[in-house]
């Protein structure tokens, strides 16, 4: 078990999340970094379907209550174990009555913690991720106590640790297709969309990033259709919203772009005033 | 919408044995796999190519559910608006809002929030222009050309008519939400005591909904 000493800013249980439920206007949900995720699970030999706590940009104060192994990845919040810092992208053994405390952001925004097996958090329509009127909680709580497994490793001492890409957190390119309403744009537009330089504004979150720039339309709205995260919404005033994780399933906003699933994971390291670019992959 | 539905359960045959995803909406189709793919564009005329091509129209199996609600003025926050703008007894326009079967086109928006067709024309009223922000769960409205059911608390900008005692969305059952698209729905009207009762059945799990089968 793990208690929670601290929540930090916005922390949550999160894993691959619940597609298969999309039919009933259920969230997609699951962590919005999943190249880091995978990475801090994969590192302890987890499956990459495990479980593992999201922190967004101020970690969270943690107490160990059985012996484990952990793994972090994704935006570096300078964690230390009792005090001492302690390296990320690398296992790390904790023993009951450790303290595991996390600071501000320095690189990223997202970090993922993992442990050996998997935080074992009540499973709801096949996921345990926690999400807004689907999970009873949104966010984790002050005391509350999140089950893992025990385990006592064999050997410790591991000191091998994987090299992380940087231009995951450096990269302001995000690779987009044409989404289903993208020649319903002009030339022009078209122009502006795909060769100007965004930045994000600071209604970002785990539903959806807007952007700060206006892209003037006078595209009609659509019939409500199915949306998904890395959608690309365009409203009638020229806001553009790129669905994230949680977004709801339908929309009626023309979808004018449709992220790859990797540029996903690097909006998600990205917050308020960052810059990106969208970089179309051409139809062959 | 049978268009839909029928091309979906085709590609669920044509995808029953791999990791994806089929999700339906008023005119569109969207398709999640769990795996990447190579070459999108191939993938998308494929499946082009399969439309064009005749697909089996099963015969599939729909529901019709019998939904409880109740329009006492407790619960009715813009029935008396949307009686004297329609120029029509309150009466009438629950027996209108009864008489139609209604078709679920797809769930979306919310977990559990049903897309109805079907709303009779004398019943069509614009979205209010500022939204509600704590509109109990459960509550029936009608917005624009479309009535439905709001699964919980939350905020809402259509004309409230009643209220459902009956839980859309249980997220902790394996199939969280009775309806499917394709299934049909028809309310009928309940007491304020009725209502309670149901909502207390519910509670404790042993409401069960009147349905039956249709062939479409």
């Amino acid at each position: 078990m793990i208690k929670v000493l601290k929540t930090g800013l916005y922390s949550s249980i999160q894993d691959l999340g619940r597609p298969e439920f999309q039919i009933y206007g259920v969230p997609v949900s699951g962590v919005m970094d999943a190249y880091s995720a995978k990475m801090a699970n994969i590192l302890l030999g987890n499956n990459a379907t495990d479980a593992v706590l999201e922190m967004t940009m101020t970690g969270a104060v943690l107490q160990f209550k059985a012996n484990t192994l952990l793994s972090i990845s994704g935006a570096n919040l300078n964690p230390k174990l009792n005090d001492s810092a302690i390296r990320m992208h690398t296992v790390i053994s904790a023993n009951t009555d450790d303290i595991l405390t996390f600071g501000q952001t320095t690189k990223g925004l997202r970090s993922y913690l993992a442990v050996a097996g998997g935080f074992q958090t009540k499973v709801i329509m096949g996921s345990r991720s926690m999400c807004r009127s689907v999970t009873a909680q949104t966010t984790l709580k002050l005391n509350d106590e999140l089950k893992i497994v025990e385990y006592n490793p064999y050997e410790t001492g591991k000191n091998a640790s994987v090299k992380f890409n940087n231009d995951h957190f450096e990269s302001s390119r995000i690779d987009v297709f044409e989404g289903p309403e993208f020649d319903a744009l002009n030339h022009d537009q078209k122009e502006k969309l795909l060769n100007s330089e965004f930045s994000i504004s600071k209604e970002n979150n785990r539903m959806a990033y807007q952007l700060e720039q206006v892209l003037e339309n006078k595209l009609e709205p659509i019939i409500t259709s199915s949306v998904l995260p890395g959608t690309v919404q365009l409203t009638p005033s020229g806001k553009l919203i790129i669905l994230m994780r949680d977004a709801q399933t339908t929309g009626g906003y023309p979808r004018i772009l449709q992220l790859k699933e990797t540029a996903l994971n690097v909006l998600s390291q990205k917050y308020t005033g960052d810059n990106l670019k969208f970089n179309l992959i051409p139809y062959q | 919408m049978n268009d839909v539905l029928n091309f979906k359960k085709a590609l669920q045959n044509k995808y029953a044995k791999q990791k994806v995803y089929i999700n339906s909406a008023y005119c569109s189709i969207l398709i999640s796999y769990d795996t990447t793919i190579n070459n999108i564009y191939d993938r998308i005329s494929d499946i082009k190519r399969q439309y064009s091509k005749e697909f089996g129209h099963d015969k599939s199996t729909y529901n019709l559910w019998r939904i409880p609600v109740c329009y006492d003025d407790y619960f009715a926050l813009d029935l008396d608006e949307l009686s004297e703008v329609k120029k029509c007894d309150k009466s009438e326009i629950i027996r209108r809002h009864c008489e139609a079967v209604y078709t679920v086109y797809f769930i979306g928006f919310l977990p559990g929030f049903l897309y109805l067709g079907g709303l009779h024309k004398n019943l069509h009223m614009p979205r209010k222009a500022k939204p509600r922000l704590n509109l109990l769960g459960g509550a029936v409205g009608i917005g624009g050309q479309q009535t439905g059911i709001y699964p919980h608390d939350g905020p809402g900008g259509w004309n409230i008519i009643g209220n459902s005692p009956v839980d859309l969305f249980k997220a902790d059952q394996d199939k969280p939400c009775f309806a499917k698209a394709g299934d049909r729905v028809q309310f009928y009207k309940v007491t304020l005591e009725e209502h309670q009762k149901i909502k207390a059945l519910e509670a404790t799990g042993f409401y069960k909904l009147e349905s039956e089968v249709i062939d479409d």
